[in-house]
This record gives C-alpha cells, structure tokens and sequence, in this order.
C-alpha cells in the first residue's frame, strides 16, 4: 500500500520492548489476510500488554488486524491496510467459571472447545454452536457474530454475553455490563462489540450466561416433497407448543428438502414430544437423523474450489420461497448449490462452480431475488478477484452514517480492520 | 420559551398537542420516582413519526434539551424533565400497526402498552414475554428505553432479546431504522445499543417484536418458609438441578403482610414465600414439578401450594405483582430499590440488608426475582417523622453499595436515570464510564436527548481526530453498495 500519511514500516523494538521479543514474529505469507501481507504478529500476554500495543499501533497510524486462531478471517471486505496482527491467544484462560450462579468469564483467545469442555466440568455449557469450536476463540466467535442451530431455542451470542472488557485504540481498557444476568445500568457495549468484526476496540474478555447440559438428546429428520411443504412444516413447528432446541433445513440440487428437529431435556419429555412433533409432519417422511446433522451447516466449508459461501436472513415463513429462488436463479448455471438455514430464517448457501463462473453476475442475482424478500446477503467467501469487487456485506440502510460516528468515536483513526466491515468502515 | 418556538411547535403538532399550562405541566414534572420533580417549559403529544421529528428538529436548531415520555411509571427519574427542556410524550403513537403470527412479530408504536401486545395476540397463542409488574399501564417505548425486564424474563430474557428492530428519530431529528424484521442485518447491532439507553440517544417511533408461543403448561407453586434464607436455599436446590424455571420470586414476611393487607393473594404468613413457575412440555413439567416440590421440602418447606387452575395462578400472580403499591398499606412512604447480587449472594446480602436495617431503625420489606439475584428492597418510612427520609434514603443507597461489593450491579431493570447517576462510579471506573458516552457521542453530540441522566460527568463530544480513507474500491469506483 503506497499511502504516504500512513507509516507502513512497523518500528519493531518498541513493540518488542512492550510483549517481550518472544511474542513478536515476523508474518509469513500464511498470515496474509485477502492477499494483503502484514509484516509483524505480535502476541501480548496480559490485557493491559494488549491496550498498549494498540496504543502504540495508533499513535504511529499502523493498521491491526485484531486475529485469534484465523478460522474467519476472511470474513469481511478486502482490508484497506493491514501491517500488524494483533494475536489473541495467549490470553487464553477460563478466568471464572461461577457455577452456582450459571456465569462464567473467559479471555478472548480461549478456544471454545476448551470453554465449553470447563464448563461441563459442573454440568454447564455456553448453549451456543459455533463453527469448529475445537480451533475457534470466543474472541472472534463474537467478533464475526457466528451462530449455529441453539439459537432458536438460547438466543443469539448477544443475548447470552453479559459482560465485555474491550481494548481500545487509544490504549483504554474499558469493561461494560458485568457478572450478572440482570443489569441495566449504563450502555450496552457487549451487545456494540458483538459482530462488529474488531473494528471498534478489541475484546479481551467477555462475561456469559450459562444453562445446564441437558440431561437427554434426541435429533428426529424428515424429508418433504419440495421446498412449500418444508416451510410449511417449519412454521407449523414454529407455531407448535414444542420446545425444541434445533429446528434446521438442508436442502441441495439433486435431493428434497430435508428438516431436522432437536428436543433435550427429561427424556419422559423427550418421547412426548417426539410423538407430538409425528402428528405435525404427515405430510413428510421421516428419515434417519444422522449424529452429524446438527454439523451440516459447518459441512458447508469443505468442497471444490472456486466456491461461494454466503449468509443469508430471511422471515422464517420465506424460507421455502429463498430455497426456490436460488434454485431459480442458479437453474441456467453449472452450479451446484447446498443450504443449510436456520428456522430463524437465517442459513448459509455453498455454490461451487468452475473457473470460468460469473460469480458477480451470480451475487448480483441472488441479492436480486434477497432484496424482493426483504433479506440480506452477506458474501463469506469467494475468489479472491471477485471480492475485490463487491461490499461483501450489501447495503446498510440509513443508519449507515451512524454506524460511521461510532466507528469515529472509538477508532478516530481507523487502525483497527480498516475497509473490512460495512460501508467502508 | 420564546413564543415563536411555542408557535412553530403548536404548528407541527395542533393546538391540542401543546400544553404550556402551569397546572396541565405538573402532571408531567416527575415520574414514578416522586422526590424528583422539575418542571418542564412546554410538553408536546405529537401523533406521528413526522410530528416528532418536526419537534426534535426545532430542539436540535434551538439546543432546547428534550425528555422523552410514555407512560411515566418508570422508577428512577428517566422521564423526569430537564430545566430548561421540553417533554415529548409520545402516549398518542399508541397503534399496533402490523400482527405477523407466522414470523411471530409484532410492530408497534411507542404509546403501544406492554400488556396490549400479549393481549393482541393472545387468541393466537402467543404472548409478549417480559412483563413487568408494571404491564397494565407502562409502554413498549419505556420498556425500550430502561430494557425492562419482569419475573418471566429468567428463561424468556429481557426486553432486549424481544426488539428485533427500531425506527429511531435520532436528537438531531433524522430517522434511522436499527436492526430489522430479519435477523443479523448488516452493521453494528445498534438496536441493541439503543435498548436501555433511557432515552438518552433519541426517540424509538417504531418497534419491531418477537413474540413467543405460549408452552404447553405452566404449573406455578407457592412454598413457604420460615425465612428466606431457606426459600433461598431452595432457590439454589433448583437451579443445580439442572432447571430453568419461568419465574423464581421471593418475598418476605413483611411483603406478604402488604401484599396481603392489598390484594388478599391468600399468602401463607410465613418468613420466606417462594413462587415457582416452571412451563413447558407436559410430561416434563410435571416430572420436574415433583422434584421442586421435594427440594422446597427438604430445604424446609411447610406448606406447598400447585395451582389447580389458571384463576388460581392469576390470584398467586396478583400477589407478587402487586406488592410495590401493596407496601403503601403498611407504610405512609417507600422506596422502592432495585439491585442485583450474583445468586449464590443472596442470603449473605439479605442477612446484611437485615442488620442495616436494624441499625438504621428503619424497614425493609424484599421482593425480588430470586432465580436472577434481582433485589426489590422496599424501604419504609414516615416523612412527617424528622430525619427518617433522609435515613430511608441513606440506607438504601448502602444497599446498592452492597450489591456492587458483592459483585452485582446498581439496577437489574429500573434504569440508572437522575436518581442512580452518582452509582455509576461505584460500579464503573472512569475510562469504563468515558468509553460508554462514545456512543453517545456519536447519537447526539449536543447532549440534547435526556440529558444529565444516567452519567455522572457529560462527556464532552467531539469529532474524533481522524483521518478517512476511502475504501481503494471506492476510488477506483468498482465497490457498489448493492
Ligand atoms: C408499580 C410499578 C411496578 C414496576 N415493575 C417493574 C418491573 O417489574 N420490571 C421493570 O423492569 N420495571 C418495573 N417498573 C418500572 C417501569 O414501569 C418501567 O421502567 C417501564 O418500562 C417504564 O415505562 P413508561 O412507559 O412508564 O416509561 P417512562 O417512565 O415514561 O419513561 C422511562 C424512560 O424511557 C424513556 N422513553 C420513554 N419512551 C421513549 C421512547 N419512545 N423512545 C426513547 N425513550 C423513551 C424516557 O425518557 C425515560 O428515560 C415498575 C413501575 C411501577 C410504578
């Protein structure tokens, strides 16, 4: 990046002097984030060695790309600049886990596997799925907002996170919320960091609320004709007095929909259910619910290059009409598209094609056919060439300029992931 | 106020929607917490979107402060007007505009009741899950702006997790709309920033709901104790047994006195009542019913009562819900204080607020939402009896100094508003405080909507030294926004 305001040579005794040279490595092209070449990764072992590596990173304009273990990275614009990673993981520890009061405080660069594999050890989990939550840290789980199939049932990571500490560029650390379930005083910043992709500050811990691990499982799938009964399916679910905690659909080119229901609890209440949720489905056929249905969505990642993954949200009574608009648009194409989507209405759509795909002329379509929904669609990944031309995030709306003052507010100078989220921010 | 503004503002909202009498203004110089009063110089009902952002954009122009309003039950002085200001009472945008049962979504305006929505939908089997005791007669834009919360929100969550989006007139009279009809729209959750902002980053128009099926059963059960410190011990039987009950609720014995002088809710008398809800599939609740019925048992239950019937769930309810206007039938004056403890503290905070109380000579009745540690302590006093008011207060802020201590916070749902301002940095360090204001900053850098709440020291707002490149796509003029 040749812009002269912008020192791109990353001074690196001071950096050293600040996390100790062990922590501080030149990158490798492995660290490359969309092609661009950052110079240093730096990794502070303490909260407060964090903050001031920030601080020097803004008082001296370089550019950080805030990264735990990198599963996501490539979520997010093409960056504007991108000298420094700034590394999470060595603050890696369960700090508490309060069982008695179902909360528990964990650092940012804790791999979610290992969060949840602690909280067990008292009968507790984070009720949350995430993507590979063996390789995953909480730190980006939330930065990117992931959110698998509890959330119909859980909530989402915002309505889970109780508590924040967030380091921001001017070497702050600030913490908001706090350490119990009910707490209203003062503004609400874990819920501003929560998916807003380390633009604003970076999260060194955050604060959640626990359930309990169920004491039984069941997984029932079913097959439907097409994609009307399917929906129609989902929303009689939805509109049932089940309590099911999974509530999902497959569907793909060559086999019906498919949708899949997850109860836990007694398994008295189990059966029950079960057989409630028989009289709802007539019209589908049951099949066998694999152990693995609940890690379609995370299946979505493995296939044939070039691919397109993106994200969509819909009205849970517009899921039928999304599958067959996509099958519509893609029907002159050589692509093969797969879906798994939430009953929430939120899912995720792999397209694998060929060199030649137009893959612009397919995005340009399918927001086509989202924006006559009402919905979005946000690109998670694609070629690399293609991504250099589109807002992988589509259009804001009118709090967009907004959006830009708070990004002012907490990064006046725009070190933090510049370019990577919406409008250009 | 200058006539010409008077005019300009009686032009966008009819002469029927200004008031600027003195007598007509009273109605509207304090909220539900009373000791607070300030007299506003005019209050305005505009009846739409459009008359609310003609009178934000006056006040922006003019720098004339403004306080949003609903329905004035909030309890820590969020609506309570500012010197100088005016008030926009916003009870007259009170339409239920769209009922969207498939996608379980409600949109309504501001004035719209929170019991309204459950009642809209009810028929269908659904109903609006917080429900604060105040749901009669509080609105839907209050319950945004203090993220309120009742008894059903420790399995539904609170008013946060049930606004999917929000038309907005921000303090400089623009509309934005944060979050949306479906889920994860893109940008900073904003929406959720604005929950439980009190009214200090403008004015919600528009809110857009999540409304929930109503399970199967629901089975409520009183038990009562000799003290709380058994129902509290139960409290924690049930939570590590692995449940998520509806609603777990405690009240002492002088509660129950009040709650019964009140509504006759037929309350066992003892030292500890406890209310447990649990919903859900029938053949769980049922099984997990027996086994809260043992635990209350053998943390040393005398008495266990299952509702047989909705009316006698509805009586149980009445109780509860009742018991801050209740406290009034055995005290000429009261508190009402809300603080929040991490569960497992709760009998040790409840012993402490026991021995302040003696030493104070003043007492304190408890309600609270014993399932999430959420504290209603009730302190009662005499204001015809010198020096026992300022006591009464004294003691009530120890209380709060308490729940910090213990780890909790200084509001659970009543808002931090005028009267909690200095608690703030009980709770919070000065950067924690500065960096929340950023957003603030970025709302309304006037400091023109609700201001002088919530924060103990404004932070000055300006725009941040910063330098912004666009995007390399932008230049290039390949990035399109579509
Ligand atoms: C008897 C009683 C019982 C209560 N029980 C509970 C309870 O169980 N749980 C609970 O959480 N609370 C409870 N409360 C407190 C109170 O009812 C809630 O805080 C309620 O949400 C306030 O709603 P309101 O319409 O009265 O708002 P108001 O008191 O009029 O205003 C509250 C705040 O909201 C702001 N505001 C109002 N409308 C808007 C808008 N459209 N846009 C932006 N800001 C706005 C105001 O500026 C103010 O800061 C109780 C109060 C009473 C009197």
């Amino acid at each position: 990046m040749n812009n002269s305001r912008v020192q791109t040579e990353v001074p690196t005794a001071e950096l050293g002097a600040i996390v100790g040279a062990d922590h501080l490595r030149p990158a490798t092209s492995a660290d490359a984030v969309d092609g661009i070449q950052p110079q240093w990764i730096v990794e502070p072992g303490s909260e407060e060695e964090l903050a001031r590596v920030l601080q020097w990173a803004n008082s001296l304009g370089i550019h950080v790309v805030p990264r735990g273990q990198g599963t996501k990275l490539e979520w997010g614009n093409l960056p504007r600049h991108a000298e420094l990673v700034l590394s999470t993981l060595r603050l890696n520890r369960v700090v508490e886990h309060a069982w008695g009061d179902m909360t528990a405080t964990v650092e940012a660069g804790c791999l979610m596997g290992e969060f949840q594999k602690t909280l067990s050890e008292h009968g507790q989990r984070l009720a949350y799925d995430a993507l590979w939550p063996e390789r995953s840290t909480m730190g980006g789980i939330l930065a990117t907002n992931d959110s698998g199939s509890y959330r119909i049932r859980f909530g989402a990571l915002r309505d889970l996170i109780i508590g924040i500490t967030l380091a921001l560029p001017d070497g702050t650390l600030a913490k908001s919320g706090g350490k119990v379930v009910k707490n209203v005083a003062g503004y609400d910043l874990p819920k501003l960091a929560t998916g807003s992709l380390g633009t604003l500050g970076v999260i060194t811990q955050a604060i959640f609320r626990l359930h309990p691990l169920p004491q039984a499982v069941r997984s029932l799938s079913f097959s439907t004709p097409d994609s009307t009964s399917m929906n129609e399916l989902v929303l009689a679910v939805q509109d049932s007095k089940l309590a099911y905690t999974g509530l999902q659909i497959r569907a793909d080119s060559h086999d019906p929909p498919c949708i899949d229901v997850r109860f836990e609890g007694t398994p008295g209440g189990i059966d029950a259910q079960a057989r409630q949720l028989l009289s709802l489905t007539a019209k589908a056929q049951q099949v066998e619910s694999f152990p693995d249905v609940w890690n379609k969505r995370q299946a979505l990642w493995t296939g044939k290059e070039p691919n397109l993954l993106c994200k969509f949200s819909v009205l849970p009574s517009q899921l039928g009409a999304l599958c067959a608009a996509v099958f519509r648009a893609l029907e002159q194409s050589r692509l093969t598209p797969r879906l798994v989507a939430q009953g929430l209405g939120l899912g995720f759509l792999r397209l694998e094609g060929e060199d030649g795909s137009d893959w612009l002329a397919i995005i340009t379509r399918l927001r086509e056919e989202m924006n006559s929904l009402g919905g979005t669609l946000g690109v998670l990944h694609c070629p690399l060439a293609v991504k250099s031309h589109i807002d992988v995030w589509g259009p804001v709306g009118d709090s967009e300029g907004l959006m830009h003052r708070v990004k002012n507010q907490f990064d006046p100078a725009a070190i933090l992931n510049p370019g990577r989220f919406v409008g250009g921010i | 106020m200058d006539t010409s503004i008077l005019e300009e503002f009686r032009s966008i909202v009819g002469r029927d929607g200004l008031i600027t009498e003195p007598e007509q203004l009273h109605t509207y110089e304090c909220d539900g917490l009373t000791n607070y009063r300030v007299l506003p110089l005019a209050v305005l009902l505009p009846d739409t979107t459009e008359e609310v952002q003609g009178v934000v954009r006056v006040c922006h122009r003019e720098r004339i402060p403004f306080v949003a309003r609903g329905s004035g039950t909030g309890l820590s002085g969020g609506a309570l007007p500012v010197r100088g200001g005016i008030v926009i009472g916003l009870s007259r945008l009170n339409r239920i505009l769209k009922v969207d049962i498939p996608n379980a979504r409600v949109v309504v305006e501001p004035g719209v009741m929170n019991l309204s929505v459950t009642q809209q939908v009810s028929p269908r089997g659904y109903f609006y899950a917080p429900d604060p005791s105040s749901q009669q007669v509080c609105s839907i834009g209050g319950n945004v702006a203090e993220n309120s919360g009742g008894a059903h929100c420790l399995k539904y969550g609170f008013t946060t997790t049930h606004v999917l989006g929000l038309e907005v007139v921000l303090p400089d009279g623009s509309l934005v709309h944060l979050g949306g009809k479906t889920l994860d729209r893109p940008g900073y959750d904003l929406a959720g920033v604005f929950v439980g902002s009190e009214g200090t980053l403008g004015i919600a128009t528009k809110i857009i709901l999540r409304i929930v099926k109503r399970p199967e059963v629901i089975q409520t059960l009183l038990a009562a104790f000799n003290s709380t410190n058994e129902a509290g011990a139960a409290v924690s039987g049930i939570i590590g047994a692995g449940m998520l009950p509806a609603a777990i609720e405690m009240m002492d014995n002088l509660a129950i006195q009040a709650a019964e002088a009140s509504v006759h809710a037929g309350y066992p008398n003892c030292g500890g009542l406890l209310l447990v809800e649990l919903d859900g599939p029938a053949a769980e609740v049922e099984l997990l019913m027996e086994q809260v019925k043992s635990i209350c048992n053998s943390c040393g239950a005398w008495e266990i009562r299952v509702a047989q019937s909705e009316a006698e769930r509805i009586a149980i309810w009445k109780g509860r819900k009742s018991a801050f206007a209740a406290v009034g039938r055995i005290s000429p004056n009261y508190i009402v204080q809300d603080g929040v403890v991490p569960r497992t503290a709760l009998p040790r905070i409840l012993s402490e607020i026991e021995r302040l109380s003696a030493a104070a000579g003043i007492r304190v009745a408890n309600v609270f939402h014993a399932g999430d540690g959420n504290l209603h302590p009730l302190v009662l006093f005499d204001r015809r009896i010198p020096g026992q008011e300022q006591s009464a207060t004294e003691l009530s802020f120890n209380i709060l100094e308490l729940c910090v201590k213990a780890g909790g916070s200084i509001t659970g749902e009543h808002g931090v508003g005028e009267e909690k301002k200095k608690f703030m940095s009980v709770m919070f360090a000065e950067p924690d405080l500065e960096t929340m204001q950023l957003v603030r900053c970025a709302f309304d850098p006037e400091h023109l909507s609700n201001p002088e709440k919530v924060f103990p020291r404004p932070r000055l707002c300006a725009e941040r030294q910063g330098i912004y490149e666009p995007h390399p796509l932008e230049v290039a003029g390949v990035a399109e926004y579509f």
